[in-house]
């Protein structure tokens, strides 16, 4: 389970706003390895959010090249990104996405609709597994306005997880949340990495939660400034219910 | 996605607005509702004309003169005094005519009737003892007018349902005696109504033996001095025979006429006047179609602009569906599949509607006339086909650009 999980060389990525065109990664070459805990920090505007997307497959590089998984991402269409996105990479966003009118359970089968995993009971056992394992089994059929912001959280990222992908990414997970819930959502992330050698990128510009990962990689001005591993990662507060700690 | 996943969420993404989805529906529902009940009215007039010109029976061919024209004016069709008694006679030669098994002459003329003090305008036919089964005519009372009757040319008549009631209504008429053209007549028959409208009623006419109108109440003769009759009403026996009974019948006429260039005389059968008021009222039917289809129209483009709509407000569920996996065809499919099921769901209730009101309409009184509906389940299965062919083709474009949006883009919308 080793080997390089994503590879980036000179990866540019120019897009227009308006009349303007903006230079948002200006050549970024980096790896990062399977099992890594990655936290790529920066000022706002520093195109880590671009990374991510593209790391994400949701937008590709103008130039460069991005393997991701061994495989060309830069030169695949549409529908084959969208496999990407729906088989290997987990994505957890700030604003958590979910959708409002749909329970705890029926978000996380959400990208189960768009791949083969089986029929309605497989998808059904397989989503109540991902909320168990982030400590939601007690809230399966809330939606989200019924539960707090570390909840949903936490629904989002087992719908990241439901797939069983092999990176996970997280766009400031802890943006929306208190520190109580941030050290939760870190802490589960830690041990999604730690137990079950999960790949885990996380963007974030809270320096607590980067001392958390084992390696900060550094952006500014669309470019990676530094890249330096962390010696003592900070153990999040235990979580109340975190996977793998769990009572039967 | 699973076809079945696929229902269930559009299903429950138009549950969402149940308020917006009814409001859409309904276009889709008057419209579709619109189609069936004129279509169903232009087709109970169609079948309710066909269904009474066939109660005449279908095996009859008319036989008519040409046209009789003076100066090179033409007087129009059966105008000209070319067949007689003596032609009619011959149409019954088994030899010469062997398709043909009953022939009736008649000889129409318009008279005053009266009874008592009661009187009416009508037709008054001059027949022969076949014309009651030629046109398949029943009597009601009485009986028929008899060889003897023609003979004699004797001063009976048989009453249509309607003139019987007028001249003597709810008295037995048979019996009585009426004055055709101020000459006694007796009346020794009613016919069985046989329904009509105001431009074309069997009810209303008056049977005499076609001697007496002949001498009594027609003046006119042939060019050779003949025995003249308007139309030869001829009945054949097998309806596959049609071709060939016209064929002998022009034969024979064209020999008795001597003729060698255009024929002085026209057979037209009973089937060509009911394919030709088919084709006009199937002209109608569709007209009626074509009308109603217009307000399907406007519930298809309700269907897209609400679509539309829809699509701008889920930008953002477009965006997560998207960043889960989605695909292009995805997205395109769950838009269709609403826009589709918006316009079958409207078009099954317009049915059901369309339906209801038929059935509700099927005999009430419209304009004065009583309305025969049919409801035919071609036309219901036709409509339906046509709500969602509405659906796909109002519904494709706002899909194309949901399934278009970018996933960062459409993350980023609120």
């Amino acid at each position: 389970m080793t080997g390089e999980m994503i590879a980036l060389r000179q990866v540019t990525k120019t897009y227009r706003m308006g009349s303007v065109l903006v230079h948002a990664l200006r050549g970024v070459s980096l790896t990062i390895d399977r099992g890594e805990m990655v936290a790529i920090m920066g000022p706002s505007g520093s195109g880590k959010s671009t990374l991510m997307n593209i790391i994400g497959c949701l937008d590709v590089p103008t130039s460069g090249d991005f393997f991701l998984d061994g495989e060309d991402v830069g030169a695949l269409g549409e529908s084959r990104l969208a496999e990407i996105r729906n088989q290997k990479t987990g994505f957890v966003f700030q604003t958590y996405n979910l959708l409002p009118r749909l329970t705890a359970r029926a978000n996380v089968e959400l990208p189960l609709l768009y791949g083969s995993y089986g029929g309605g009971r497989n998808r059904k056992r397989l989503a109540e597994y991902a909320l168990e394992r982030v400590g939601l089994e007690d809230r399966v059929n809330h939606r989200p306005p019924e539960l707090s912001g570390g909840q949903q959280q936490r629904v989002g990222i087992a719908r990241a997880l439901v797939k069983d992908p092999s990176l996970l990414l997280a766009d400031e997970p802890t943006g929306n949340l208190d520190s109580q819930s941030s050290e939760e959502i870190v802490a589960l992330l830690q041990t999604l990495n730690q137990e079950e050698g999960l790949t885990v990128v996380v963007v974030t510009h809270e320096p607590d939660i980067a001392s958390s990962t084992r390696r900060i990689i550094a952006t500014r001005d669309g470019l990676v400034v530094s890249d330096d591993p962390v010696p003592n990662p900070r153990m999040a507060a235990p979580a109340r219910v975190a996977a793998g700690e769990r009572q039967s | 996605m699973s076809p079945a996943t696929l229902l269930l969420t559009a299903l429950s993404s138009l549950a969402i607005n149940k308020l917006r989805a009814g409001l859409t529906l309904l276009g889709i529902v008057i419209g579709i509702a619109a189609v069936i009940t004129l279509m169903a009215i232009g087709q109970g007039v169609q079948e309710s004309i066909t269904s009474r010109i066939e109660s005449l029976g279908t095996n009859l061919l008319f036989v008519r003169p040409g046209e009789a024209s003076q100066r090179g004016v033409s007087g129009g069709q059966g105008s000209a005094s070319t067949l007689t008694l003596e032609d009619a006679a011959a149409l019954r030669d088994p030899v010469f005519v062997p398709s043909v098994t009953a022939v009736a002459p008649e000889l129409a003329t318009t008279a005053q009737v009266v009874a008592g003090r009661s009187n009416t305008s009508t037709r008054v036919y001059g027949v022969t003892p076949e014309y009651l089964g030629a046109r398949n005519f029943e009597l009601s009372s009485g009986n028929f007018i008899t060889p003897g009757h023609l003979e004699d040319a004797s001063h009976v008549a048989v009453l249509g349902s309607e003139v019987a009631e007028t001249l003597f209504g709810f008295r037995e008429p048979v019996g009585q005696f009426v004055r055709i053209n101020r000459r006694q007549f007796e009346v020794i028959g009613v016919l069985e109504s046989k329904g009509g409208n105001r431009f074309f009623s069997l009810d209303d006419q008056v049977l005499v033996p076609i001697t007496t109108a002949h001498y009594r109440l027609s003046s006119q003769r042939t060019t050779q001095g003949g025995f003249n009759v308007q139309t030869i009403n001829v009945q054949v026996g097998d309806l596959e025979r049609m071709d060939s009974a016209i064929r002998e019948v022009a034969t024979v006429l064209r020999l008795r006429h001597r003729i060698t260039g255009d024929d002085d005389f026209s057979i037209t059968s009973q089937q060509e006047t009911i394919e030709t008021l088919q084709e006009t009222t199937g002209t109608f039917v569709v007209f009626l179609g074509a009308i109603a289809s217009i307000s399907l129209l406007v519930g298809g483009i309700g269907i897209m602009n609400i679509m539309l709509v829809s699509v701008t407000e889920r930008t953002r569920e477009i965006g997560i569906r998207k960043a889960m996996g989605a695909k292009y065809r995805d997205i395109l499919l769950q838009f269709v599949c609403e826009a589709t099921l918006l316009s079958l769901g409207g078009g099954g209730i317009g049915v059901l509607v369309g339906l209801l009101l038929s059935w509700f309409l099927n005999g009430q009184s419209l304009l004065g006339r009583p309305t025969q509906t049919t409801f035919s389940g071609e036309v219901a299965v036709l409509a339906l086909a046509v709500s969602a062919a509405i659906g796909l083709f109002f519904g494709i474009y706002p899909a194309m650009r949901a399934a278009r949006l970018h996933p960062i883009e459409a993350l980023r919308s609120e």
